[in-house]
């Protein structure tokens, strides 16, 4: 079967991942990336952290330079929007009509965030924070002494709160389940974020319903269920993305939540793939349960894995699935997925600021660790999900014995299984 | 900018300029030269962009933060040269460096 043109649609870190694999991989037919924002393809991470915060400028979060991907022989056509794929005569046609025909799809096309459906959720000062230009107007927005409300206790409520609070603003979280990463993380680590927070003084309220923004034009409050409202003069939302999925959907291709694909990113239709965040995958280390990863890890893994298929080489090996936060001076590191744990382990003491919760099964199967300011844990933990082993409960917590230790133990039992 | 030079594992060369406020890590990856994948773009949180500083250079650098070190030390192949390329700042003093890359970077 020809293989002269690769289209990628979305221009984020899964389709640079995909698109520069590509090119290793020897593929010299014509590659084009098509993407909605006007910037080149970046980096998001950083968005909420040191973009964010002024210490890193675009030039630096911009993954590859103009020149690099002149170099490469890669298309990237910005500013974009792809309406509808014809998997029949397969090309792609965008909102401006023009089309592009392709041998192989590659859509990477990310998630939107969730929008909050409320009364004065149109008011300005009302921001979200997906993109770069939303950070942008976030930044300025983000003004010392002001009082920013931030809706939603996630990882990107949690960063820009800590921004916010080295800049000088008054902050209010409100999260509303009874405490914050409650989606993501255990209860020993939503706590310590918790103290975290409230320690540099933030406001923190749990169980917060937000029923309404108020203001007139702009936001000047954000009222709550118990009839309080909290003032504000810039708020930030942050409940969640939803997988930019509909391309897929509206052209019969399997999406019933992000895009469905199999091992090698492929969807139900093989001449298309999906990668990043708009696909739902197959978790090799878990049962090949499936599930939406929103992560670099998982944007540039199944980039890895997109192009070896198309390409027929072989094929990648999956790590443990993993991810990180910063805030304040604290890095936490999180390595696989602690979903169905019947046991959770604590080893070292939160109040040092650097401990790690270990998530168990109940054969001892280490499923994830959520590791603070903890490096070596983060890493063992990481290379023994991989393996499928096993840690002893006691051994975990006995902070005398090394994670090195535990570590090759725990590899060489997996290999004698 | 700094000149860096950034040596593969199989021996080939890259000299590159590199602006003064980025990193050593950036300035390979910007450039596509290969051997540094640095998947967390710079957080020292992944520990993929291990390089070996060439030893005359060592004392002109920051010395490696308790994070960069405790990741370096899972790293594979460290040796009293190795550093993460993501925690050195590229500073004109820096004009002239030589780092070698991994066999692997994982």
């Amino acid at each position: 079967m020809a293989l002269d043109r690769i289209v990628i649609v979305g221009a984020g870190q899964a389709a640079t991942q995909a698109a520069t694999s590509l090119r290793a991989g020897g593929f010299i037919g014509k590659l084009t990336i098509i993407g909605e924002e006007s910037a080149l393809p970046y980096q998001r991470p950083p968005l909420s952290k040191a973009y964010l915060s002024g210490t890193m400028s675009m030039e630096r979060v911009t993954l590859k330079s103009a020149q690099s991907w002149i170099e490469d022989n890669v298309e990237v056509i910005v500013s974009t929007t792809v309406s509808a794929i014809n998997r029949d005569a397969k090309f792609v046609i965008t909102q401006d009509g023009r089309m592009f025909g392709y041998d192989t799809l590659i859509l990477a096309t990310g998630a939107r965030v969730r929008k909050i459906a409320c009364p004065g959720a149109d008011l300005t000062g009302l921001h979200y924070l997906r993109t770069v230009k939303d950070v942008d107007g976030l930044r300025t927005a983000m003004k010392a002494g002001h009082r920013l409300v931030v809706i939603g206790g996630g990882y990107i409520g949690l960063e820009v709160a800590a921004v916010a609070r080295k800049a000088g603003l008054e902050v209010t979280i409100l999260e509303a389940s009874d405490r914050v990463l409650a989606r993501v993380a255990p209860p020993a680590v939503s706590a310590f974020f918790e103290d975290l927070h409230r320690d540099a003084g933030v406001t923190l309220v749990t169980g917060a319903k937000v029923t309404a923004i108020i203001g007139n034009g702009h936001v000047t409050g954000v009222a709550l269920g118990d009839g309080s409202v909290v003032a504000a003069d810039v708020v930030l939302v942050g409940i969640g993305i939803i997988p930019n999925a509909e391309l897929a959907r509206d052209a019969g291709i399997l999406a019933p939540d992000g895009i469905e694909t199999d091992k090698d990113a492929r969807t139900s239709d093989p001449n298309v793939f999906a990668i990043g965040d708009c696909a739902s995958r197959p978790l090799v280390h878990y049962g090949d349960r499936r599930a939406r990863l929103e992560s670099v890890h998982n944007a540039l893994e199944q980039g890895k894995l997109a192009a070896a298929a198309i390409l027929g080489l072989h094929r990648p090996t999956e790590e443990t699935p993993w991810f990180w936060s910063d805030q304040y001076d604290v890095k936490l590191q999180i390595a696989g997925i602690s979903t169905g744990a019947t046991l959770t382990v604590i080893r070292g003491d939160p109040a040092t600021k650097r401990f790690a919760a270990f998530h168990l099964d109940a054969n001892n199967r280490l499923l994830g660790v959520d590791a603070i300011n903890a490096p070596p844990e983060f890493i063992v933990a990481k290379q023994v999900i991989a393996r499928h082993g096993v840690l002893a409960p006691e051994t975990l917590a006995d902070m005398s014995i090394s994670m090195k230790e535990i570590g090759a133990k725990a590899i060489a039992e997996s290999l004698n299984t | 900018m700094a000149k860096v030079t950034y040596i593969e594992h199989n021996g080939k060369e890259h000299s590159i300029d590199v602006p003064v406020g980025s990193t050593i890590m950036e300035g390979a990856i910007k450039n596509r030269v290969p051997g540094i994948d640095a998947d967390c773009g710079g957080a020292c949180a992944c520990a993929t962009c291990h390089v070996y500083v060439d030893a005359a250079w060592l004392p002109k650098l920051t010395k490696a933060g308790s994070m960069e070190e405790s990741m370096l030390d899972f790293a594979e192949g460290v040796t009293p040269e190795s550093r993460l390329s993501c925690q050195i700042a590229v500073t004109p003093e820096l004009d002239g460096i030589v780092v070698r890359l991994p066999e692997a970077q994982h």
